[in-house]
């Protein structure tokens, strides 16, 4: 495609970490003494072991409680979704969008677009691959925002501990709402966006 | 701006797009200046946007911040005459329960351990940088810097503090901290510092292979 040329036809490659021209044969970045590869080492593998498991917990993230509320005798818990259908219920629809896109929608477009790249990339599909490599870019992006919910538990924990009126303590869910949103993470790190290009050469 | 390749035969004068190995000849960008892939689309170089001496002076205004973050309250409440506040250090504190601790130890890097590296890091290579000089242990503390821009979530946090303010808001009395304003200051000066852009410092300190 356009006659671009790639980084192996000069026998060189990239330093990820100083953007260094290695040499192609090297391991160790010259300048700043990373290690080089090619591509990311085990990269289709390694993601999928990381999606895998950041969508196995999922599951327990979403039916665990992630907050124990106690309010004037009162207590109940709080799922995630549940949290968003009471900032709904209140009337509270900006913040109820705000942490159902964080919570629920972020985590579920990373694992499809993470999911989809990874099949296409194994079955070196050369379909629409500017927009699968902007996607990457898209999922690398907003990743990250899907800890806005552990920090507002961890947040609203803190302050609202008044023994005998109200208190409010975090619970087993947030712990693997955190590990889905690291898993999800590593995943996207340890994807290899160049692999989308290999398909386009036919000695890899 | 976009610049096609036009072979030349020094590597040093290359440019390789990280997101599809694409390669193309680097050419001096000015301020505001950008460069895309026409493979891919990605950015690959972007012409600095400020001095060495700029960037120090926002990580000294980033670290005299990030002490006000930490040591000020973000928010405080009240209710039926009783007070409560909290700092991002309490707040972490709070996560550390029992079987629930690694998550505390996930929120602690992600807003303070990190923030506070980059910001203690960039002046280190800064404060040498700006008398031309190559800081010890340079090449440590530009791939921890690498390393640690993921991790860092200031932005995440703030938004985090403005949806605890609100969901408090309903059931008792909520009054954002001095902490708050540090941090929202804090956010916009560590994205201007500790982005890519400080991978120019290895060319323009001259840093080459060993």
């Amino acid at each position: 495609m356009n006659g671009i040329p790639f980084a192996h036809e000069h026998s060189v490659t990239l330093c990820h970490v100083c953007s260094y021209v290695c040499p192609e044969q090297t391991h160790q970045c010259p300048r700043c003494e990373s290690p080089v590869h090619r591509r990311k080492p085990n990269s289709l593998a390694r993601t999928w072991a990381f999606l895998l498991a950041g969508l196995i917990f999922y599951i327990p993230a979403n039916l665990l409680p992630v907050m124990f509320t106690t309010l004037f005798g009162s207590s109940s818990e709080n799922t995630i979704m549940s949290g968003v259908i009471e900032f709904a219920e209140g009337g509270s629809w900006d913040i109820a969008i705000l942490i159902f896109i964080a919570s629920v929608v972020v985590p579920c477009i990373k694992f499809l677009v993470l999911g989809m790249l990874l099949i296409t990339c194994q079955r070196r599909s050369t379909w629409a691959m500017r927009e699968r490599a902007r996607l990457y870019r898209f999922i690398e992006l907003i990743g990250y925002w899907s800890m806005l919910d552990v920090l507002v538990v961890a947040l609203v924990a803190a302050l609202v501990q008044f023994r005998g009126l109200s208190t409010i303590e975090p619970r087993l869910g947030i712990l693997f709402f955190g590990l889905v949103v690291v898993m999800t993470m590593l995943a996207a790190m340890s994807f290899d966006p160049r692999l989308i290009w290999d398909a386009e050469v036919d000695d890899v | 701006m976009t610049h096609t390749l036009q072979p030349v035969d020094d590597p040093a004068q290359w440019i390789i797009c990280e997101h599809c190995d694409s390669v193309y000849d680097a050419v001096p960008l000015k301020k505001g200046e950008s460069s895309y892939c026409l493979r891919c689309r990605a950015i690959l170089d972007r012409g600095p946007r400020m001095s060495i001496e700029q960037l120090l002076a926002l990580s000294i205004a980033a670290g005299i911040m990030f002490i006000f973050a930490n040591v000020f309250p973000v928010i405080s409440i009240s209710l039926q005459g009783l007070h409560n506040e909290v700092t991002l250090w309490g707040s972490v504190q709070a996560l550390a329960q029992g079987r629930i601790t690694l998550i505390a130890l996930v929120a602690g890097l992600a807003i303070i351990f990190a923030p506070a590296l980059q910001i203690a890091l960039l002046f280190w290579v800064l404060v040498h940088a700006q008398r031309g000089e190559i800081a010890p242990g340079f090449k440590s503390c530009m791939r921890a810097l690498e390393h640690l821009r993921p991790w860092s979530m200031l932005e995440v946090c703030l938004l985090g503090i403005l949806v605890a303010i609100v969901k408090l808001a309903g059931m008792l009395d909520v009054h954002p901290g001095a902490g708050l304003w540090a941090m929202a200051m804090l956010m916009v000066l560590i994205v201007l510092i500790a982005g890519k852009d400080i991978r120019r410092l290895w060319d323009d300190l001259g840093v080459g292979p060993t």
